[in-house]
């Protein structure tokens, strides 16, 4: 990963944050509980599990079963929060999330960890690459990848206020400090974390640190890219898109994710709505990872600064 | 029709099934669609609960925290609940005739939300079991003595997520949780037994730590006397296997699998109305 030319400084994955955000929200609300199948230790809930094992529950290999429980604990008064891999909750739940969660707008918050390719070596089987198209797919869910362990933490605070289904994506590895500890937080509104003014990059999860290296890189050259962390897929900040599709003319869309169903395709269907603008995409495209280191995966199948510098110079073609 | 009294007979809920399954065949005749098989073979288990003091409801309050949950897994066989909920009083009675139809509460399956007494969107089979467990559970961690009933096919166990739901409950030795199984033997392309087999399922619910309790599914006072064993029950959950009829109550619907998803003709109507007012 790119580390040139920037002051951020490494900070912890999401997943631990989520732990130890729902130890914060489940101390505050007693109506909290927290249920894993079989990742707990992977996921961090079990940071919640450990201090209140009789509002842990720890199912086993179970995710559709999982889901289902949640929906039941929902209708009778409590706020599930359930986490497995994402590639698990969200596959192999899809059909109870829409039955149980969706459909009926119940208060169930899921989590699904190990988000992307860079969980790294455990290849494709473990790596969720389509996860956020699924969750937009449920009718009503918010659908959101914090980028570091700050927004994290507001993430879930903000899941565990907000009446209805949330979908939390976090993160394997450790990931760049991008936000001030205590930042605003709200779902749909995003936050700017850079300005610029010749283009923007929008992006999600760990590619906000790597959007924020690549507008450092490109203002060597020049060129002054404002950075937007599109923390929420669903609602999407489409106020934001306008603004900067009239401040700046051009878009760089940068996730970890599918190129089908994500934040790109969401950014593209904002400005088509509002005022158009050329976009590039930064993202996995149409096809699967495999094993490997991390950052050699994210190198080789294009979702670094290097990629995002590319593309911004393509749109600027285009501008 | 007044809610049963405390000492409700054997005869009067079998007439109140009766009345069920008049709605039913009307109700689907009405809406041209349906599945009448699978709603008639569940009616004297509905009627047991809904009507024989089993279940603890209040239909102008259906979301009283303290209610007992019933949870229709085998969704395709709403009807039968419907016909239950509008002769409990949840909604009027001249509201079943518009099952089916655009604007209606009556959906095909049930809707969580949108329908007064439905406890969950199920018509997906497989997931009512789990969502049992869940209610089940948040009574354990209140402290309520609500109790969750589930009711599912036999075809529907199929589903691999009603036995993670059965281990679940069986290991949390989730005593508040009752399963019955509709056990009338057919699915949509055939025999249970032949297309893959469940037998033995009682042993099968054993062995995840239930006790079994079998029982005329058509005899609706053993039915009822096999609810309140249940919910006499209190350290591990209890699987009532039903032993019904396909179609049960209109000659030939019984045990016809062309019924699982069909709806009777207008003359057909005409016999099982006749056969139903007897």
């Amino acid at each position: 990963m790119t580390t040139t030319g920037t002051t951020l400084t490494m900070g912890r994955a999401t997943r631990e944050a989520y732990g130890e955000a729902l130890l914060e929200v489940g101390t505050e609300n007693k109506n909290i509980i927290v249920i894993d199948a079989d990742l707990a230790k992977s996921t961090f809930s079990w940071t919640f599990g450990k201090v209140f094992p009789e509002r842990f529950f720890n199912i086993g290999i179970q995710e559709a079963n999982m889901v289902g429980i949640a929906s039941g604990l929902a209708s009778s008064g409590k706020i599930p929060f359930i986490s497995s891999f994402a590639a698990f909750i969200l596959c192999k739940g899809f059909d109870q999330l829409r039955m149980g969660a969706a459909y009926p707008k119940l208060n169930v918050k899921v989590a699904g960890s190990h988000g992307g390719i860079s969980i790294g070596e455990d290849g494709v089987s473990q790596q969720s690459v389509e996860d956020v198209a699924l969750a937009c797919a449920l009718p009503g869910f918010i659908v959101c990848i914090p980028s570091d362990e700050h927004t994290m933490r507001a993430a879930v605070k903000a899941a565990a206020e907000h009446d209805g289904p949330v979908y939390l994506r976090l993160g394997r590895p450790k990931t760049y400090v991008v936000h001030e500890k205590d930042v605003h937080f709200e779902f749909g509104r995003s936050i700017q974390v850079r300005d610029g003014h010749d283009l923007t990059i929008v992006a999600n999860g760990l590619l906000v640190a790597q959007a924020l290296i690549a507008a450092d890189t490109l203002a060597k050259k020049g060129v002054e890219a404002r950075v937007i962390d599109m923390h929420t897929i669903k609602p999407l900040d489409a106020a934001a898109l306008e603004r900067a599709s009239h401040e700046t003319g051009a878009f760089v869309v940068a996730e970890e994710h599918m190129h089908h169903g994500g934040l790109g395709s969401a950014v593209a269907q904002a400005l088509v709505a509002g005022t158009p603008a050329p976009v590039e995409y930064v993202d996995l495209g149409d096809q699967y990872a495999e094993s490997g280191k991390p950052d050699d995966l994210l190198e080789k199948y294009g979702m670094t600064a290097t990629h995002i510098v590319a593309a911004a110079e393509r749109v600027l073609v285009r501008k | 029709m007044k809610a049963a009294s405390p000492t409700v007979s054997t005869a009067e809920l079998a007439q109140i099934a009766r009345t069920l399954r008049l709605h039913i065949v009307k109700m689907i005749a009405a809406a041209n669609s349906g599945h009448p098989g699978g709603s008639l073979s569940a009616v004297d288990i509905i009627t047991a609960l809904y009507f024989g003091r089993v279940l603890k409801h209040d239909p102008k309050n259906p979301l009283w925290p303290d209610r007992d949950r019933f949870i229709m897994s085998k969704g395709h066989g709403v009807p039968a609940l419907y016909a239950a909920l509008a002769e409990s009083g949840y909604f009027p009675v001249s509201e079943l005739m518009t099952l089916r139809q655009v604007n209606s509460r009556m959906q095909g399956h049930p809707v969580q939300g949108l329908t007064p007494g439905i406890e969950a969107s199920t018509g997906s089979l497989g997931q009512g079991l789990s969502v049992g467990v869940g209610h089940a559970l948040a009574a354990r961690l209140d402290g309520k003595s609500f109790r969750t009933y589930v009711l599912l096919g036999d075809g529907e166990c199929q589903e691999g997520q009603v036995w993670e739901a059965a281990m679940t409950a069986g290991n949390y030795e989730l005593g508040s949780l009752t399963a019955i199984i509709d056990s009338n033997r057919y699915q949509l392309d055939g025999a249970v037994e032949d297309i893959n087999s469940l037998t033995p399922i009682d042993a099968k619910f054993e062995s995840f730590g239930w006790r079994v309790i079998q029982v005329d599914g058509h005899d609706v006072g053993a039915v009822r006397v096999a609810l309140i064993q249940a919910k006499e029950s209190h350290d591990v959950p209890v699987c009532i296997i039903a032993h019904t009829v396909k179609g049960k109550g209109v000659t030939y619907m019984e045990n016809n699998n062309d019924f699982h998803g069909k709806s009777p003709s207008a003359d057909q109507l005409e016999v099982a109305l006749s056969q139903l007012t007897d």
